[in-house]
């Protein structure tokens, strides 16, 4: 062993940063861990291959099968894909960015430090949207140059609101998975649970309930996301009686979600989500 | 600047219907290094995640410098570097990276920060590794960037968990000797650990704990002859020979020697002479086996005084 350097002298730090200041830099080494670790470009692809797809087909078959307007176009376009590129965001960013800090030991790494649990929390969850929004913003990107070469650059001003519901259903969405990230001590635990959550169960919960039930299925995030394909739609899809539906013959409701009931469905998930999932995180153990 | 603390007051751990660590009661001031020993789960890791919040108390308090670790962690850890549990680095960071995040973390002024990671990298002798990536590193080497991330900030009280966990000979041999380094600069260090000869060599004081109870706390060398069966100013002597050696020889010619108290044949070549006496004595008793041409060829204090202190206390609470 060669001569030990360690300076002698007082400790170097007796004024820590803020809680707030430790959350910016949680969020920073966080963002850089996504690029490094290759999952940031893994979903950007994945972005780039739906994107691909959308825009063959409607080279392919011509954009008059398809809408025959610009908001039609980004109804087509945007409505009925973009909720999957959020949910992806949430499972590949969310998913198990708390559990991995207990399964991997990377949090015993950070937990000895002087700094608040809720700032790891919210720094990671920082980044986890940084990351989805410049994903969605790619994603937006080719939306809007597909709606400008067949459209030209009259862009509706649904589209700018169906874009802040995506960004608010993004919000609620890693709110989720964060929470639900924080129950587990196992990352692919977390992560197939999260997966089947948004891809499978909330859909077939929401069908059951709304269908058969006839209740409006309000509890449910992904009704609430019905916002991000209802205001590209003109007129605005209202809540009908059909008779008839399901093969029935009685009347049974279709229920559309209104923006403002949409709105509070998606921030009162992302609130009440965000406060169990801290609180989750705060008396978790590393044992 | 008053010294450095770290207090358990009634602390305990239970988990269900197991305590894994029961009203520890434990003062350590000054600076110094205390070893803390046990067996496997006697609840030494418990203690120190305890003192770093990584866990919650089920009653009782960590205090560190007299702030609450619970209650204030942040103020408690800000002149805290701890090593538990060999954690693990974000495997697509670099070690400069991972270091830089922990001195933003700590408020490091930019103008420093560099200097000083590339100083505690240097330390623990990872200099070429300092921009690769964390995923490709053996344990060792992890554990190295583990000790460094832990001294980054100059902490008035280190404590590590096993920090010899994982690394090679010359790592641990490394690792003692910056502790060493650390004790002479009015730093705190408690440190658990199954190596009672890198206790023995390095701490000053040691607390034993075992089925979550403190048995004992108090000097290396107190503790030593209160428990190892040894009475105080006696010394064990382990001898090495070349040569077989008879029973005869052992029990009428060693054991008469001046300053012998007793001596006990372990093997054919080696033998345990308990001693009583001055460094002056133990030369001549050197000299008295020399010449009773017995093949001596190794002569040293034993190592197994902690050992042997260490089962007794051990085996008191089995």
């Amino acid at each position: 062993m060669s001569k030990p350097s360690l300076k002698a002298g007082p400790v170097i730090l007796q004024n820590l940063p803020s809680s707030i200041a430790q959350m910016g830099v949680m969020a920073k080494y966080e963002l850089l861990n996504y690029f490094r670790s290759r999952r940031f470009f893994i979903l950007l692809i994945i972005g780039l291959i739906i994107s691909s797809i959308l825009t063959a087909v409607v080279a392919y078959y011509g954009v008059s099968s398809f809408a025959s307007d610009a908001l039609g176009f980004y109804s087509f376009w945007w409505g009925n894909s973009v909720t999957l590129v959020v949910i992806l965001s949430g499972i590949f960013f969310g998913g198990d960015a708390i559990s991995g800090e207990f399964q991997n030991k990377t949090g015993y790494f950070l937990v000895g430090n002087p700094l608040r649990r809720s700032s790891i929390y919210v720094g990671k969850w920082i980044a986890a949207l940084t990351a989805s929004l410049i994903i969605l913003a790619v994603y937006a990107a080719i939306a809007i140059g597909n709606g400008i070469y067949y459209f030209g650059a009259n862009i509706p001003y649904q589209y700018g609101e169906s874009l802040i519901f995506s960004v608010l259903y993004l919000v609620a969405v890693l709110g989720f998975t964060f929470f639900f990230s924080s129950l587990f001590k196992s990352s692919s635990m977390s992560i197939l649970v999260t997966a089947i959550l948004f891809l499978f169960a909330f859909s077939l919960i929401q069908l059951i309930v709304s269908g058969l039930a006839q209740i409006e299925p309000w509890f449910i995030i992904t009704y609430g996301s019905g916002i991000i394909g209802n205001v590209l739609t003109d007129p605005y899809p209202t809540t009908q009686s059909v008779r008839g539906a399901f093969g029935g013959r009685n009347e049974t409701k279709i229920f559309a979600v209104g923006i403002p009931e949409g709105i509070a469905i998606l921030v009162g998930y992302f609130v009440v989500t965000a406060i169990i999932g801290l609180l989750l995180f705060e008396r978790k153990e590393f044992t | 600047m008053s010294s450095p603390s770290i207090e358990a007051v009634n602390l305990s751990k239970r988990y269900g219907s197991f305590s894994a660590l029961s009203n520890l009661n434990l003062k350590i001031e000054g600076s110094k290094c205390v070893g803390f020993l046990g067996p496997n789960g006697a609840g030494k890791t418990t203690t120190l995640k305890l003192f770093t919040d990584m866990i919650r108390a089920t009653e009782g308090k960590a205090l560190i410098n007299g702030i609450s670790v619970h209650e204030n962690k942040k103020k408690a850890l800000a002149s805290v570097g701890s090593l538990i549990e060999s954690p693990e680095i974000y495997p697509a960071l670099t070690p400069r990276e991972a270091l830089s995040m922990v001195a933003e973390i700590r408020g490091m002024p930019r103008s420093e920060r560099k200097k000083k990671i590339e100083e505690v990298v240097a330390e623990v002798k990872m200099e070429e590794w300092l921009d690769k990536k964390v995923g490709k590193f053996s344990k060792g080497m992890k554990q190295r960037i583990n000790i460094s991330a832990a001294l980054l900030s100059d902490p008035e009280i280190l404590m590590l968990d096993e920090p010899s966990t994982g690394l090679d000979p010359r790592g641990m041999s490394e690792v003692r000797e910056i502790v060493k380094t650390l004790k002479q600069k009015n730093r705190l260090i408690f440190m658990s650990s199954h190596l009672l000869n890198e206790v023995s060599d390095i701490c000053d004081e040691v607390a034993m704990i075992d089925h979550g109870k403190l048995l004992v706390y108090d000097k290396l060398s107190n503790v030593v002859s209160r428990f190892s069966g040894v009475d105080g100013g006696q010394v064990i002597i382990d001898v090495g020979l070349s040569r077989d050696i008879d029973d005869q020889t052992v029990s009428r010619n060693i054991s008469s020697l001046a300053g012998v108290v007793s001596a006990e044949k372990l093997e054919m070549k080696s033998l345990r002479i308990k001693f009583s006496g001055n460094l002056d004595s133990q030369e001549k008793l050197l000299s008295d086996l020399v010449a009773l041409k017995i093949g001596l060829v190794s002569f040293h204090p034993s190592s197994s005084a902690l050992e042997d202190t260490y089962l007794n206390l051990i085996k008191a609470t089995l």
